[in-house]
């Protein structure tokens, strides 16, 4: 390789580091300043609402649904393996746990990413793209404040609650399968789980995940929309890298987060 | 004691990167109550001056005054003060789509006053009635077409009853009985609301039906300056194959190439 090639290579290396750092730091740049604006989003609430509905309510089929048959596996496959060691009545906590702890918010903030964060990253990326937010900005109102930062809160809120939606749908498919098709005992179903989940070890620290999942997703989705070029196709790139960027930010927060939560088990 | 232009450019010069300037050295000043044409071809520079005008680029050189603020000194709610008293009518309307055409127009009342429910109708009702589309109050902008979207635009712009209304390239795409509406309007909502209007554009024919004034800008300068007629009759060669619509002249009709035969020579059998 001659020294010219290698120089080359070097300055684009250096040049496309340079340029995520700077995307990281304008990212983080826009997301202060729409905390700091924020203040029309929470004085006007009906705002937040509205988009609440948008991201949360337009969310329930797919999270109550996609919760119910994971429920339902996690009852066939917990089942298949716990009666192997004659613990077919800890099924309930099985299910409650890996759901609660992990499922719960990890495969719904998944869902909640392709769903919700990428149809927000859609409606802003159109809305620069067919000037709306120019138009605002022109009508001396902040798209920040006016635009994002509703939409930002009410992705935070929905996501705790859809994960708990997801998880208590999941108990009931695991219920179903476990319960009402394989025979194991109602009783026992329901107590061990009311017995090993604990409030705040398991229950808190999933809906903890869920909320930061729900801030990453979220502040993904409203970055990229805001950032998007405004053109079909950039909107396009924009939609996929908010879906992109999110899934790997929860896997890799769910990681960082349960190591610190869940450290040698104790209670 | 004459009164301060209400927009007033002063030797102002822009590039977004330094070596490649895109307004050079540009004069003009616009006096209230006028309505005045800043025309050229495309990429002439005339949106990024509306773009300083608006407050959304700073020049690079020289001052850009409007309605009596420096508007590279403001600040974000000095800037925002400013754009209160301005409209501005967008290319395609911008329409903000998830709102009705009522939504749309009552959006700036709603934003910056306190005002009752029943005025903001009352206020809006006059809007669009002097759009001719009071009709329309219930439609969504995707039931209307380019032409009344751009009326519900304009009745969304002076909302406020602003004092300066900026319209971007306001006749594209409009056939001619929406062309000629909107010419109207801008003519007759600019003297009723004693405002000043800035048309960029360069739909050349039929913007001079409608200024008082025209700035000819090309290549990020302004080249010529007068009444319509003025313009019409100019001998600046650039702006007469302009106005007249000639396939060529200064700006030519071949795009830069290597020699034609030597192109075919090179072609394959």
């Amino acid at each position: 390789m001659s020294l010219t090639t290698l120089r080359a290579r070097i300055e684009r290396l250096g040049a496309g580091m340079s340029s995520h750092v700077w995307r990281i730091g304008y990212a983080s740049r826009f997301l202060f300043y729409m905390l700091v604006h924020s203040g029309t989003a929470l004085k006007r609430f009906h705002l937040t609402i509205a988009e609440i509905y948008f991201a949360g309510v337009l969310s329930l089929i797919i999270i109550l649904v996609s919760g119910l048959f994971v429920g339902m596996v996690l009852g066939l496959q917990g089942y298949e393996t716990l009666q192997r060691f004659g613990a077919s009545e800890s099924l309930g906590v099985l299910v409650a746990l890996s759901l609660v702890r992990e499922l719960g918010p990890v495969v719904a903030g998944l869902l909640f990413a392709s769903r919700a964060g990428s149809a927000i990253t859609a409606e802003i990326g159109l809305m620069k793209a067919t000037e709306q937010l120019s138009a605002m900005e022109m009508m001396a109102v902040d798209p920040v404040a006016r635009v994002v930062a509703p939409r930002f809160w009410g992705g935070v809120i929905s996501m705790p609650l859809l994960a708990a939606l997801f998880s208590a749908m999941g108990v009931f498919g695991g219920y179903l399968v476990g319960v009402q098709l394989i025979g194991v005992d109602a009783g026992a179903f329901w107590s061990q789980m009311q017995a090993a989940v604990d409030v705040r070890n398991d229950i808190m620290n999933g809906v903890i995940k869920s909320l930061v999942f729900g801030v990453a997703v979220t502040g993904i989705a409203v970055f990229e929309g805001y950032d998007a070029v405004p053109t079909a196709e950039g909107v396009s790139r924009a939609t996929t890298r908010t879906v992109v960027t999110s899934s790997l930010a929860i896997l890799a927060l769910d990681f960082v987060l349960t190591a610190l939560m869940f450290t040698g088990g104790e209670k | 004691m004459p009164q301060e232009p209400i927009v007033e450019i002063r030797n102002v010069s822009f590039g977004y990167e330094a070596a490649r300037p895109v307004l050079r050295d540009i004069d003009l000043a616009i006096e209230r109550g006028a309505v005045v044409g800043i025309m050229g071809q495309s990429g002439c520079g005339k949106t990024t001056l509306l773009r300083i005008i608006m407050g959304a680029l700073a020049p690079t050189r020289g001052e850009a005054r409007v309605l009596g603020h420096a508007t590279a000194e403001l600040e974000r709610d000095g800037l925002y003060a400013m754009r209160r008293k301005m409209g501005m009518l967008f290319q395609f309307g911008a329409l903000f789509t998830d709102m009705s055409v009522f939504e749309n127009v009552a959006f700036p009342m709603r934003e910056h006053g306190d005002l009752p429910e029943e005025v903001i109708h009352d206020l809006v009702m006059l809007k669009l009635q002097a759009v001719g589309l009071r009709g329309a109050a219930h439609l969504r902008p995707t039931e209307l077409s380019g032409g009344m979207a751009r009326r519900v635009a304009l009745a969304r712009s002076i909302a406020l009853d602003p004092q300066l209304i900026l319209y971007d390239e306001p006749f594209t795409g409009l056939d001619p009985i929406s062309f000629g509406v909107i010419v109207r309007l801008i003519r007759e909502l600019n003297d009723s609301l004693g405002a000043t209007s800035v048309i960029v554009t360069h739909d050349v024919q039929e913007a001079l039906g409608v200024v008082d004034y025209v700035y000819f800008m090309a290549a990020g300068r302004v080249i010529a300056k007068g009444t319509p007629d003025e313009i019409r009759s100019s001998p600046e060669p650039f702006v007469n194959q302009f106005v007249n619509g000639k396939p060529d002249g200064p700006v030519p009709f071949h795009y830069p190439a290597p020699d034609y035969r030597a192109d075919l020579e090179l072609a394959p059998a």
